[in-house]
């Protein structure tokens, strides 16, 4: 069928209608068309797979390091590789994986619970994935070549310094550290522009879901906390490449310096891999406790100042170094405080549980263990939170527990919650409830025999990133069950992949509202048609899906043969103006290209900034030189203000 | 009103776009400037936090001469009135206006970067004599990225407004690259302050 473009067709809720409108919001077909992709779901779900593979690749690095110290002077890897073993582990886990797959699935989500038709700055957002990708592959590229990063995912100078660290390997790092931290901050930019301008109207912040609410919160986190990283990353590679002096000691440098940037992104950092987790949490209780959160203003209160707060902790990563006293007491005074909105959440979440009928599923089960698993982590948070505590168990195997707890417990419980509780929006299919079940328990029960036993040996003192031990030291027997509890992980793992394909290829098919939820993602059909909504709803509540239709009940007068999106206005969501969004381009993969040649080049020859810049600024001017077609398109609709 | 016409919800008449905070663009350049103003806090940050670890400031060099950065900071400061023109004009949809006071702000743009090179060559210090001359060179330096592409963003939105394809909304395009184009001035008189100034004090 061809697309008439320069005449207005109104869609009118006919089959046929609704089929132009289907045509006009898919991504072209062919292999040039899937790189030119724009639609949301599309990036969305390239981005969620993508940052699930680095997941499985950081947990392959994590079971190799068990192998090894699953007994005392174990030589099945050396000391080298150890190195870069848990340097890259973390990295991964926390660039490639943690946050990126948290905004991967709001990607995904968003404009679905809000009833928008696709993100803000779709192209931007295509950008930013195939950065990712591209910084992503590099990093795993250099390490298989023998550079992968030996220095810890924070990478202290002057470990990291030129004099200590010669050749590329920390080099590929920073870069990595450019590459993801561009994909971070651009999707920061189309989440809070999607939250804000594209919502459905009536759709008042005061009636966002909580999950939107997290995301909000955490993708302004991100415009403040990334940049620190980047500026310290771009500081280090230049020491290393240039010769500048920022971390050097000797020419008025400082190594600390480096810290207080590192930690002024580290800190909020965890926060921002939690605070979607939270998210995912309220979202799934609401919907298995068959009734509204308590407390809905507490908790949104609570977020918004845990992100505050979360700005105003990093310098108990730092307790170790020489700094003020009376500054540490400041920022433990801080990191006892952000106790306070965290305990706020986790007793409305119980309140409403309480209230609630409950509806015993795999993704409820993963949120009662964040309940579990996150109270632990919180509980030796408020012990390092204690600056003569920290020293006792500073780099030791006590952080390592803690932060597993932390992490784990409150981001990647919630996010396989999350994965079955929205996989069947994703594909039309449920996932299976026993093998969920299995994968839950052995997750769980794997997680605390690998990870509980590391606190008892911090604080026997064994330190972390050794790469082994001697026998005589008593922490042979511990280490060996930390070791049968990654096993269990793994195989939890390998189950949670098995159930996700068979469950995608010959799951139970899912009707619409599968867990009968209250949120809008609901309303729409199991996989959502690439324009997400036959028509634009009207919201009256935050449940609309759990309240009775009021009037008016829909838009009308959107163009079913034009990217057609409703804008509306910040705090009400009043109809605002009608926006034209823009068609697939293979530019935004082009200029990812272009980008990542100067990025890698840079790391051989500071030159590549000059020349490389050149294919930059070509490619990102034709991706924004309107075309002559799409420009008469939106002549036609053209209606100025 | 028809029954049916209450159940609806008409958007057929709004307008196809918008100026200011009602805009995406809006919004998605107001981020631009938050990550980009975070960069310039923490460079900046970074600066005092290396002049308070050191017995003096420069560490070895004489300070940076006041004539080239005093002259760009008047040249960026008067580029802001042909700025204020050019959104005025977007805002009024005004074709010819746009035209002309882009192409006034383009020479202004050529100007402020000529100036910057001189102003390198005015610093007195180099990135890799210490650790001074590499925070001063990185805030010059991220700044002299900001004029460089605020330039080329201009110079495309001025061939554009020349050639065509034209449509409505991109005069909001030329709207928010005025925004921009403030941000660029108003950080400058910032770093000005703080690399010129700082020494001095």
């Amino acid at each position: 069928m061809n697309i008439p473009v320069t005449e207005r067709i109104v869609h009118d809720g006919t089959p046929d209608s609704t089929e132009l409108l289907a045509q006009t919001w898919s991504d072209p077909p062919g292999l040039i068309g899937w790189l030119s992709a724009v639609n949301h779901k599309a990036i969305g779900r390239r981005f969620i797979i993508t940052t699930l593979g680095f997941f499985g690749a950081g947990g392959v690095l994590a079971a190799l390091m068990r192998m090894q110290l699953m007994r005392p002077e174990n030589d099945l890897i050396g000391m080298d590789l150890y190195n870069q073993l848990f340097s890259l582990h973390g990295t991964t886990m926390m660039f490639l994986f943690a946050v990126p797959v948290m905004q991967a699935v709001a990607i995904y989500l968003l404009p679905l619970m809000l009833g928008a038709r696709s993100v803000a700055f779709p192209r931007m957002n295509a950008f930013a994935y195939w950065i990712f990708l591209f910084g992503g592959l590099m990093i795993y590229i250099a390490f298989l070549f023998n550079t992968g990063p030996d220095a810890g995912w924070f990478a202290y100078a002057p470990l990291t310094e030129s004099e200590y660290s010669p050749g590329k390997r920390i080099d590929f790092w920073a870069q990595m550290i450019t590459f993801t931290e561009v994909s971070a901050l651009l999707e920061a930019i189309v989440i809070i522009t999607t939250i804000f301008k594209l919502r459905a109207p009536g759709m008042r912040l005061n009636r966002m879901p909580l999950y939107v609410w997290a995301m909000l919160v955490t993708s302004f986190m991100i415009l403040f906390a990334m940049p620190s990283v980047m500026l310290a990353s771009t500081g280090l590679i230049t020491d290393r490449l240039v010769n500048t002096h920022f971390y050097r000691p000797g020419d008025g440098g400082d190594p600390v310096l480096w810290q207080h940037l590192f930690w002024f992104f580290g800190h909020p950092e965890v926060y921002l891999i939690f605070i979607p987790g939270l998210g995912f949490l309220s979202a799934i209780i609401e919907t298995f406790s068959r009734r509204p959160i308590f407390g809905y203003p507490a908790m949104v209160l609570a977020l918004i100042a845990t992100a505050f707060l979360g700005f105003g902790l990093w310098v108990h990563h730092m307790f170790a170094v020489n700094l003020p006293d009376l500054g540490k007491t400041f920022f433990t005074a801080a990191s006892l405080l952000i106790a306070i909105p965290t305990a706020t959440q986790i007793f409305c979440w119980i309140a409403t549980l309480w209230k609630g009928r409950l509806n015993l599923r795999t993704p409820l089960l993963f949120v009662l263990a964040f309940f579990f698993i996150l109270l632990m982590g919180g509980l030796t948070g408020l012990m390092l939170a204690s600056v003569s505590l920290d020293l006792q168990v500073h780099d030791t195997y006590f952080v390592v527990a803690h932060l597993h707890y932390v992490l784990i417990g409150g981001a990647v419980f919630p996010l396989f919650g999350a994965i079955y509780y929205w996989f069947p929006k994703f594909t039309g299919r449920l996932m299976d409830e026993r093998l969920g079940k299995w994968n839950f328990w052995l997750f769980f029960i794997g997680f605390n025999v690998a990870f509980f036993p590391m606190h008892i040996l911090g604080l026997y003192g064994m330190p972390r990133r050794i790469y082994t031990y001697p026998e005589d030291m008593g922490w042979s027997a511990m280490n060996f069950t930390s070791t049968l509890g990654a096993v269990t992980i793994a195989v939890s793992m390998l189950l949670f992949v098995f159930n996700a394909i068979r469950s995608y290829r010959s799951g139970a098919m899912a009707e619409n509202n599968p867990w009968s939820g209250g949120t809008l993602e609901w309303a729409t059909d199991s996989p959502p048609s690439p324009h997400n909504f036959d028509v634009v709803p009207v919201v009256h509540g935050r449940y609309p899906l759990w309240e009775e239709q009021a009037k008016p009940e829909h838009v009308t007068g959107l163009a079913a043969n034009h990217r057609e999106q409703l804008i509306t206005s910040v705090i009400d969501a009043s109809p605002d103006h009608r926006s034209s969004f823009p068609e697939p381009s293979i530019w935004p993969f082009l200029s990812a290209i272009a980008v990542s040649i100067l990025f890698i080049g840079s790391i051989y020859t500071p030159w590549a900034v000059v020349w490389a810049s050149i294919p930059v600024a070509i490619a990102l001017t034709a991706w924004f030189w309107p075309r002559k077609k799409e420009t008469q398109h939106d002549l036609a609709l053209e209606k100025s203000p | 009103m028809t029954r049916k016409e209450k159940d609806l919800l008409d958007v057929s008449q709004l307008p196809s776009f918008a100026f200011g905070h009602r805009s995406p663009m809006w919004w998605g350049t107001m981020g631009m400037i938050a990550i980009e103003g975070t960069v310039f806090v923490l460079c900046i940050m970074s600066y005092f936090y290396l002049y308070s670890h050191s017995p003096s400031w420069p560490m070895t060099t004489p300070a940076p001469e006041l004539l080239w950065g005093t002259l760009n900071t008047l040249i960026l400061l008067a580029s802001a009135i042909p700025n204020q023109l050019t959104k005025k004009a977007a805002e009024r949809m005004d074709l010819a206006k746009v035209r002309l006071w882009l192409v006034v702000c383009m020479t202004f743009s050529i100007g402020f970067l000529l100036v910057r090179i001189f102003e390198f060559g005015a610093l007195n210090v180099r990135w890799d004599t210490d650790a001074y001359g590499s925070v001063v060179w990185m805030l010059l330096g991220l700044h002299t990225a900001h004029l460089v592409t605020d330039a080329l963003d201009s110079l495309v939105l001025t061939v554009l407004m020349f050639t065509g394809p034209l449509e409505g909304r991109r005069f909001v395009d030329v709207s928010e690259n005025s925004m921009y184009w403030y941000f660029v001035v108003g950080s400058w008189l910032i770093i000005y302050a703080v690399i010129y100034w700082g020494p001095r004090f």
